[in-house]
């Protein structure tokens, strides 16, 4: 529900957490943050908490959605019953449908499939505690858990959304953004090449609005790529670099 | 497996065309295929319209009930939007509940007639926080010949145009029309080849590495946009696929979306 004029978000050219308006929440990576899962990543983005975990390449169930050329990704975006200020209703409803489809094929474009025929990539993304952007915060953690699993990817997807607040297009809105905002556009994109790979938008953005969030939104994920990379090299580095002793 | 043959060999097929500058129906890049609206045709219904786009058909119907508000928005009516992929439209859908294709055709449809506030929600509000009119918008699809989206957004609006509001049969008294605020447009576009094409068929739906569905309103404002398929896109595809949006929803918002 997007009234705007509710309520000011912006107040002496700061928004209501002191953000600048080209500015991110503060984002915390953690990787292999789960045993069982192949490949796993804990993330935050301001107040929202997500935790991705990764199984495969495995056998596809059932036999008849196999692939018979490529694996076959799945994504499931879950909130949890306790993640919202309403409680969730627990199961898929039609808005972690329609998001885990668009995440998923966030990721179609780098996942390698044609090695694993008949196979399943397996992506479950949990949201523990939220306060908007959390597909892309889900984007995220997943695109670092699907590299911690090893899964053959010619690059990470990095997430984030635009919005309007008070009529001027904003990066990364909170909760209380979005519920009083005019507009949402998330976006994913794989940042090394610019290409998009995701991309949504609900509310009343101008054309000349949504090229300026466009360009925002792509140096936004370049900073996350960033982030996302140097989580990688900082978990890696350190366990090969113990491997590399024992061998000495 | 015959199946599968035929739609490679259809998809090699588009996309040889598409390479040498042309479409299945000669069409060009930027053009649809022969539109019909037609407009309260379903008696029992409060709204409805039959939308052909080429082989395309699709049903929408609209239905409006008294219920109750939502507890965060106590003051205003409710619109509720499904989408049936129903077997008889194409050899590929199966019936059981909704799939995330169905539920994606709904929540587009839907993202356009809520952004662009074509509805006037506060109009249905009857008594704050009791009583408010539920719109339901049904879209039924016939036949599946591809962009279904715009098909499906084009028959919500045009059948939002004619809404009466059922006071008689609810012994209530009031205005029975509702004059619509906007009448978003959604267009959508695939890439085949590096080529954008406006308004995809099934087979080069099949061919295409992405789509775009861009809805605009009437004063050229964007209140929706859906990007699907397994493809990337640059920003300069983005933004062109943008304005070719844009200029589309105008020409047939003209032509379709006059009041009768």
């Amino acid at each position: 529900m997007k009234e705007g004029t509710e309520r000011k978000l912006i107040i002496d050219g700061k928004r209501l957490d002191g953000r600048g308006f080209e500015e991110l929440r503060p984002i915390k990576i953690e990787i292999g943050v789960l045993k069982r899962a192949d490949g796993s990543c804990y993330l935050e983005v301001g107040d929202n908490k997500v935790i991705a975990a990764v199984y495969g390449p495995r056998e596809m169930h059932p036999r008849h959605a196999q692939d018979a050329k490529m694996a076959v990704i799945k994504y499931r975006y879950n909130m949890a019953p306790f993640s919202v200020d309403d409680r969730k209703r627990p199961g898929p409803d039609r808005r972690s449908v329609e998001i885990s489809k668009v995440s998923r094929e966030a990721f179609d474009p780098v996942i390698m499939k044609e090695y694993y025929p008949k196979m399943a990539i397996e992506v479950y993304v949990e949201m523990l505690q939220s306060d908007a952007g959390t597909r892309t915060a889900g984007i995220n953690a997943a695109s670092v858990a699907l590299a911690d699993a090893g899964i053959p990817m010619t690059d990470l997807v990095s997430s984030i959304a635009v919005g309007k607040i008070d009529g001027e297009v904003v990066l990364d809105l909170t909760g209380v953004e979005d519920n009083n905002g005019e507009a949402d556009m998330p976006i994913a994109m794989i940042a090394r090449t610019n290409t998009i790979t995701a991309l949504q938008m609900d509310g009343h953005l101008t054309k000349e609005e949504f090229k300026r969030g466009l360009k925002l939104a792509m140096g936004a994920c370049h900073q996350i790529y960033e982030l996302q990379r140097a989580a990688l090299i900082e978990r890696y580095s350190k366990s090969e670099g113990r491997e590399e002793k024992k061998r000495d | 497996m015959g199946l599968e043959i035929i739609a490679d060999i259809r998809k090699d097929y588009v996309c040889n065309l598409v390479r040498g500058g042309k479409r299945e129906e000669g069409r060009g890049f930027r053009e649809y295929r022969e539109i019909s609206v037609e407009r309260d045709i379903i008696k029992r219904a409060e709204g409805s319209a039959r939308v052909k786009i080429g082989d395309t058909e699709v049903l929408v119907g609209v239905k409006v009930e008294l219920g109750e508000p939502f507890s965060d928005t106590p003051d205003k009516g409710v619109i509720i939007t499904n989408a049936e992929l129903v077997p008889l439209a194409s050899p590929e859908f199966e019936s059981g509940p909704p799939n995330e294709n169905s539920v994606q055709l709904a929540r587009v449809v839907d993202r356009g007639i809520r952004e662009s506030k074509a509805i006037d929600l506060e109009k249905l509000c009857i008594e704050e926080g009791e009583k408010v009119w539920i719109v339901f918008i049904d879209v039924h699809v016939l036949d599946n010949d591809g962009n279904l989206v715009d098909a499906a957004a084009l028959g919500a609006i045009a059948a939002l145009l004619d809404i009466r509001i059922p006071n008689e049969r609810y012994g209530l008294t009031g205005e029975n029309t509702l004059p619509m605020r906007d009448t978003p447009v959604a267009v959508t576009m695939a890439e085949v080849e590096g080529n954008i094409l406006v308004d995809p068929n099934f087979n080069e739906e099949n061919a295409a590495t992405s789509r775009l569905t861009v809805i605009s309103n009437a004063d050229g404002s964007l209140s929706g946009m859906q990007k699907s398929g397994s493809g990337g896109l640059k920003e300069e595809e983005v933004v062109e696929m943008v304005e070719i949006g844009i200029e589309k929803a105008r020409e047939i918002r003209e032509k379709y979306l006059s009041p009768l």
